[in-house]
C-alpha cells in the first residue's frame, strides 16, 4: 500500500468527491491556485477551475454564511477556515443558522456543508492560532464534529463528511499535515460517529482524538516496557460520540483516562467522563482521570507552551497513578 | 403605468392579504391565542409586495424577524402560516419554528430569521449557488435599516459585488431598530449611499409606493439575471406597530406615527386603481372580501388544527 501525507490525503479526498459529484465546491482563503495555507487544497484549482475552487475575501461570517445558503440551495460546499481559531467570527452562521435551519423549518431543508479548518498547538503560534473548538460545537445540537488522527482516517472521514447531508465541522491538526501513513488507492470511506481502537490493551484505556492519539500511542509504547498494557481508543468523531466503543473498552480495562489537547473545563473530556460515570460506574476500579491543557490561553514561548499542553510524559505519569 | 393589469391587481390583493393577516395576528395575539412573540409588518406592505412582484416563483427570498409580509408576498399560504404562529402541527414548520423562522423552501422562501442580518450571507450563498449551478435564479434579500450596520451586511454585499452575484438587497428602512432611532447610530442618512462603497448601484425609493418599489426591484432583478451583479435598494417606510406586540411605544413621537399611518400604501393605491379605471369600487371591494374570507379560513384552520405530539420535539434534527 502506498504512503501519503495527511495533507495529501485531504486533497485526494476532496478531488475524488469533486469528481464524483459536480455539486461539491470549495471556498475559503487562498484555497485556489495558492493551494491553501497548509497545502490541503493543492492541485484542486488546477483540476476543477475557479468556478469550483473559489478564493474568498477575508470575511469569515460572510463566506461561511454563504456556504450555508449554498448548501440550502443545492450545492455541497466544503468551506475552509484558514485557522480554526477564526471559527468564532463565523459562529452565528454555524450555531444559529446551519445547526438549526433543518430543525426550525420542520425538516423541510438540509444544510450539507462541511466546514474544514486546521487546529491545534505545539507550533508556537500563540493564543489566537493554536486553538481547537470541538467542545463549543459538540455542545450545539445539529452539528457533527470530526477530528481525524491519521492519513487513512482523514481521507475516509472527509469523504463521508462531504456525503453527509448535515453540517459537519472537520478539524485537521496542524501537526498532522506532514505525517505520512498508509492509504489505499481504492475507494473507501470511514463512517462518522465510529471510534477506532488504535491499540488494544488490557490494563488501562486512553480515550482520545486528533494529535493526542499520536502522543497516547507513544506513551503506550513506553509504558509497555514496564508491563502496562494500554488500550488507545481514537474517537475520530466527537459528535456524535461512539459511546459503545468507549464503554466496551472500560468494561475490559476498568481504568480510563481521557487525553485531550485543549482546555479541561466544560470540554469534550468532561462529557466523556460523565458518560462513563453514568453508564459504567460498576466497571471502574479507579476514578476517571483527564490529561488536558491547563485552562489558560496558549502561550507563545515554547517553554511556556510545553508547560501548559499535554505531553507523552504527562500521559505516562497519569497512567501510573491508576495503573502503575 | 406599463404594467400588465393582472400584475397591478395582484399587488393590490397581496398588500391587502398582508394587511389583513397582520391585523388578525395583532388581535389574536393580544387575546392570548398565540404563544411567544410577533413582530408585525403593518404599514410596510408595499415593500414585500413590490419586491416579490418583480421575481418569479422559482426565485428565492430570505426574510427577517418581521417576515410575515415577505412570506405572504412570495406565495406563502396564510393557513399554514397562521397554524405555525399557533404552534400547530399543520404549520409550515410543524410548530418547530414559529413566527421568526417560518420557511417554505419549496416556494423559494429560505426562511424568516431571528438574527438581525442573519439572512444576508445566506441569501448571498444562494446567489452564488444560483450562479454556479447556472440556474438563472435571482435572490431577493430583505433586511432592515438596523441590519445594514451588521458586519454580515458588509461582508455579504462585498462578496456579491466581487463575484457579480444575482442578489437584490432590499433594505426596509423603517427608521427604528427596536427602540433606537437608527440615524442616531448611523452617520449617513441614506443607506442606499452605501452601494457606492461596493461599486454597485444603490437607490432609495418611497417604500410606501408599491409601483416605485416594483419598478426599482424589477430593474435590479433584470440586471441580476443578466449577470450584471447585485443592487442595493433602500425602501423608505415605517412600521405602524412597535418592535414586538406588547411593547409600549415610548420612543416614537405620536405625530410621526400618525403621519406615516396617513401615508400608508394601500388606500392611495386603491384610489389610484379606481381613478384609472383599472378596478371598479365593487371589484376592489370584492377582492378585499375574498381576502377577508381567506383569513377567516386561515384562523379557523389554525384554531382547529392539532398541536404536534410532544415527542416530535426530538425529530427533524438530522437529515
Amino acid at each position: 500500500m502506498r504512503t501519503i501525507t495527511y495533507a495529501e490525503a485531504v486533497s485526494e479526498a476532496l478531488a475524488e468527491e469533486m469528481r464524483r459529484d459536480p455539486d461539491v465546491v470549495i471556498w475559503g482563503l487562498d484555497v485556489g491556485p495558492y493551494g491553501g495555507a497548509f497545502a490541503a487544497t493543492k492541485g484542486l484549482a488546477e483540476e476543477f477551475g475557479p468556478e469550483r475552487v473559489i478564493d474568498m475575501p477575508i470575511s469569515e461570517a460572510g463566506y461561511v454564511g454563504a456556504g450555508v445558503g449554498a448548501a440550502a440551495t443545492g450545492l455541497r460546499p466544503v468551506v475552509e477556515l484558514q485557522f480554526s481559531d477564526w471559527i468564532t467570527i463565523a459562529s452565528d452562521m454555524l450555531v444559529n443558522q446551519a445547526a438549526k435551519m433543518r430543525y426550525m423549518f420542520g425538516g423541510e431543508i438540509s444544510v450539507p456543508m462541511v466546514l474544514r479548518a486546521p487546529v491545534g498547538g505545539y507550533v508556537s503560534a500563540a493564543a489566537q492560532h493554536s486553538q481547537s473548538f470541538e467542545s463549543f460545537f459538540a455542545f450545539v445540537p445539529g452539528l457533527k464534529v470530526v477530528l481525524p488522527s491519521t492519513p487513512y482516517d482523514v481521507k475516509g472521514l472527509l469523504k463521508s463528511a462531504v456525503r453527509d447531508d448535515n453540517p459537519v465541522i472537520f478539524f485537521e491538526h496542524k501537526h498532522l499535515y506532514e505525517v505520512s501513513g498508509q492509504v489505499p488507492e481504492e475507494e473507501y470511506t470511514v463512517p462518522l460517529g465510529q471510534a477506532d481502537v488504535k491499540r488494544e490493551g488490557a490494563d488501562v484505556t486512553l480515550v482520545t482524538y486528533s494529535f493526542m492519539v499520536t502522543k497516547s500511542l507513544a506513551a503506550a509504547e513506553e509504558l509497555a516496557k514496564d508491563g502496562i498494557d494500554v488500550e488507545v481508543v481514537d474517537l475520530r468523531t466527537v459528535d456524535p460520540i461512539d459511546e459503545e466503543t468507549i464503554l466496551t473498552s472500560v468494561r475490559k480495562t476498568h481504568r480510563v483516562i481521557v487525553v485531550q489537547e485543549v482546555w479541561r473545563k466544560c470540554s469534550v473530556s468532561s462529557e466523556i467522563a460523565a458518560i462513563i460515570a453514568e453508564k459504567a460506574l460498576d466497571y471502574l476500579d479507579q476514578p476517571i482521570l483527564r490529561v488536558t491543557a491547563d485552562d489558560v490561553p496558549n502561550p507563545f514561548s515554547p517553554v511556556l507552551e510545553e508547560y501548559v499542553l499535554p505531553s507523552e510524559e504527562k500521559i505516562i505519569e497519569c497512567v501510573r497513578r491508576i495503573a502503575g | 403605468m406599463d404594467l400588465p393589469r393582472d400584475k397591478i391587481v395582484s399587488m393590490y390583493e397581496g398588500m391587502l392579504k398582508i394587511r389583513h393577516f397582520e391585523s388578525r395576528v395583532r388581535d389574536l395575539f393580544a387575546a392570548g391565542e398565540m404563544p411567544g412573540f410577533v413582530h408585525l409588518y403593518l404599514g410596510q406592505e408595499a415593500v414585500a409586495v413590490g419586491a416579490c412582484a418583480a421575481i418569479e416563483a422559482g426565485d428565492c427570498i430570505t426574510s427577517t424577524h418581521r417576515g410575515h409580509g415577505h412570506i405572504i408576498a412570495k406565495g406563502g399560504d396564510v393557513k399554514r402560516m397562521m397554524a405555525e404562529l399557533y404552534g400547530k402541527a399543520t404549520g409550515y414548520n410543524k410548530g418547530k419554528g414559529g413566527s421568526m423562522h417560518i420557511a417554505a423552501p419549496s416556494l423559494g422562501i429560505l426562511g424568516a430569521n431571528g438574527i438581525v442580518g442573519g439572512g444576508i450571507p445566506i441569501a448571498t450563498g444562494a446567489g452564488l449557488s444560483a450562479k454556479l449551478r447556472q440556474s438563472g435564479q435571482v435572490i431577493v434579500c430583505f433586511f432592515g435599516d438596523g441590519a445594514s450596520n451588521q458586519g454580515t451586511f458588509h461582508e455579504s454585499v462585498n462578496i456579491a459585488s466581487a463575484f457579480d452575484l444575482p442578489v437584490v438587497y432590499v433594505c426596509e428602512n423603517n427608521l427604528y431598530g427596536v427602540g433606537t432611532r437608527q440615524t442616531n447610530v448611523r452617520k449617513v442618512e441614506d443607506i442606499a449611499d452605501r452601494g457606492v462603497g461596493y461599486g454597485i448601484p444603490g437607490l432609495a425609493v418611497d417604500g410606501n409606493d408599491v409601483i416605485a418599489v416594483y419598478e426599482a426591484c424589477k430593474e435590479a432583478v433584470d440586471r441580476a439575471r443578466e449577470s450584471s451583479g447585485p443592487t442595493l435598494i433602500e425602501c423608505k417606510t415605517y412600521r405602524w406597530q412597535t418592535h414586538f406586540e406588547g411593547e409600549p411605544d415610548t420612543y416614537r413621537p405620536p405625530e410621526e406615527v400618525a403621519a406615516w399611518v396617513q401615508r400608508e400604501p394601500i388606500g392611495p393605491y386603491r384610489r389610484m386603481l379606481i381613478d384609472q379605471g383599472i378596478l371598479t369600487e365593487a371589484e376592489a371591494d370584492e377582492i378585499e372580501a375574498h381576502v377577508v374570507e381567506e383569513l377567516d379560513q386561515a384562523v379557523d384552520f389554525a384554531r382547529n388544527s392539532p398541536l404536534p405530539a410532544p415527542e416530535t420535539a426530538l425529530e427533524d434534527l438530522w437529515a
